[in-house]
């Protein structure tokens, strides 16, 4: 993999002395999507307000398409759009105006067509000589989107671009962002919705309280960590766990209809066979099997749990 | 450099100006037309000429001046203080350009917009009295210095502020009665000996006096002395901006 961002031992002490990032490694791969988790606080906007210049980092190195943020950060940013958590626009501005600045301050000629075709892509065509103050949320949020695009970015970090926003836009939001990883840009998403990050990504990596706790594929992530649970219905319920099968730690739930047996993929043995068998030892007569794969959700909230205690 | 930026910077500025060209004309025209009114004709008809120059001429530079100066400051700190305030300034900090371009921008924009009141004024003031300026060039070049080292004070007024109130508060408590104090009105010989030398701690005494010497040839004070004290405001702003470029002071968290 080729890395366009990667980010060495980062660290964010604010003035008032809070630490918001606690040195942060993360390497990146140009043309993937990487979801950063995180519960609200997690230090998700400190990360990219670093990478981008809006803020100073206290310690450590981020380089973006191999160009230091901080000693090189015109050739840095150059490679870099930004579309922040707060919708910032101009109120009485033109749509079409506030994105030719966009790309004027970033160095770059005008160019009408590729403004053209961004707005289109964005369903923004339309309302190019609106004022932004006449949009609606969702649309000022591809405003951004737009004004971040319109200097043709390799590197794209959009900070939470759909809290607050209803179920039908999310899905339009992940359709432009698939279709930029099509067009080749990385993409750098901030979450807190696992199913976003489940929907979307290559890769999620996990920060909480200025940390990175794992980052991983999203696929070997929950095949990893997925611990999984089969469910047997039982023909007959019973009143209690045959002391036979102790060993395996079964949950009795709907009051003996169904055992649950919790397992981990990661293990050499899951256990199955010599569980069925024992079930058939004991008597108990099966109805229906049933596995579940634990989602990205509950492993999330196992690792921060864990980073808690 | 990036030019491109700097130049985007500067058309935007502009064309919000434009974009309101009509009130942004219309004020100072109007309060020039107040001040003629009121000094002009009500005063000036009881003094009749200061150090040679029919009153009504004589205030001109003044009117000028005291208009400019406001204008570049609002204009500047508006101008910055405006991004912050919304939250936008968050693509000037990401973009790949440095403060001065940043200042470049702003500062120039700002310049522009109060030398084009500058000029209206001029013209304004053209239907009242009869004008003949001695040095024009040397007109141009105080005017031009003026807006620029007090757009470049506005900047920083604008990093500065925190809420509208502090934006407003320099103008208001500073430059006004330094403005008023410094012989726009009047000149600093009339005034009782004591005050005359109060008055000369008065920056701006200096830049209204060099100012009218380009119009009458007339001065409080030497030439020299205000090109000096100009250079000496415009040197202090750019320290100040320096300064706000090392350590991001209250642009970066
Ligand atoms: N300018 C600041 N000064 C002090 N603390 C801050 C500042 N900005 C953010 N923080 C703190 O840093 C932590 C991380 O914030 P942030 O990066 O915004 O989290 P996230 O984006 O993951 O919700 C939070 O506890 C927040 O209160
Ligand atoms: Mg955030």
């Amino acid at each position: 993999m080729t890395p366009i961002v990667e980010v060495t031992n980062l660290s964010k002490t604010y003035k008032d002395g809070f630490t918001a990032l606690r040195g942060v490694d993360l390497t990146i791969a140009e043309g993937e999507i990487l979801a950063l988790l995180g519960p609200n606080g997690a230090g998700k906007t400190t990360l990219i307000s670093a990478l981008c210049g809006i803020t100073t980092p206290t310690g450590g190195h981020a380089r973006i398409g191999g160009h230091d943020v901080i000693t090189d950060y015109r050739a840095a940013r150059r490679l870099v759009g930004l579309v922040p958590q707060e919708v910032a626009l101009e109120p009485f501005e033109k749509v079409i105006n506030t994105v030719r600045f966009s790309r004027g301050l970033f160095g770059k000629g005008r160019d009408e067509a590729l403004i053209e075709r961004i707005l289109r892509q964005l369903s923004l065509w339309d309302k190019r000589d609106a004022r932004i103050r006449e949009l609606s949320g969702g649309m000022k949020r591809r405003v951004l989107i737009a004004k971040a695009l319109c200097h043709e970015p390799r590197v794209l970090f959009l900070d939470e671009p759909t809290a607050g926003v209803d179920v039908e836009l999310r899905r339009d939001m992940w359709e432009v962002v698939r279709g930029l990883k099509a067009s080749g840009v990385t993409i750098i998403l901030t979450t807190h919705y696992i199913e976003e990050a489940e929907a979307i990504a290559d890769r999620v990596a996990v920060i909480n309280k200025g940390e990175i706790l794992l980052v991983e594929n999203k696929a070997d992530l929950m095949r990893r960590m997925g611990r999984k649970t089969l469910r047997i219905d039982l023909a007959t319920p019973v009143a209690e766990v045959p002391a036979a099968l102790a060993t395996y730690d079964l949950e009795r739930i709907e009051e003996g209809a169904a055992l649950l047996y919790h397992y981990d993929t990661r293990g050499e043995g899951t256990g199955i066979t010599r569980l069925l068998q024992a079930l058939a030892r004991e008597g108990l007569s099966l109805r229906d099997i049933e596995t579940r794969q634990s989602s990205l959700e509950e492993i999330f909230v196992g690792l921060v749990q864990e980073d808690a205690a | 450099m990036n030019l491109h930026a700097i130049a985007a910077i500067y058309v935007y500025e502009m064309k919000r100006f434009f974009r309101t060209i009509f009130e942004s004309l219309l004020s100072p025209v109007i309060s020039t037309t107040l001040y003629f009114v009121v000094f002009g004709a009500a005063i000036g008809g009881r003094i009749e000429e200061v150090e040679g120059v029919s009153y009504g001429a004589f205030i001109v530079p003044g009117l000028i001046m005291l208009s400019v100066m406001t204008q570049a400051i609002s204009n500047a700190s508006f101008g910055i203080y405006f991004p912050k305030f919304i939250g936008t300034i968050y693509e000037l900090l990401s973009a790949p350009i440095n403060f001065f371009e940043i200042v470049i921008g702003y500062v120039g924009a700002a310049a522009t917009k109060s030398l084009l009141i500058g000029g209206v004024i001029l013209l304004t003031a053209g239907f009242f009295v009869d004008l003949e300026i001695r040095h024009p060039a040397m007109m141009l070049a105080f005017l031009v210095m003026i807006c620029v080292s007090f757009a470049l004070f506005g900047f920083i007024i604008g990093i500065w502020s925190e809420n509208f109130q502090q934006l407003q508060l320099i103008p208001l408590l500073v430059i006004t009665p330094l403005v008023f104090l410094g012989g726009a009105f009047y000149s600093v010989s009339m005034l009782p000996p004591a005050w005359q030398v109060v008055t000369l701690f008065n920056p701006v005494v200096y830049l209204i006096s060099g100012f009218r010497w380009s119009f009458f040839g007339v001065a409080d004070v030497a030439v020299s002395w205000s090109l000096l004290a100009i250079a000496v405001f415009f040197a202090l702003c750019l320290a100040v901006v320096w300064w706000i470029f090392r350590t991001g002071y209250r642009i970066k968290a």
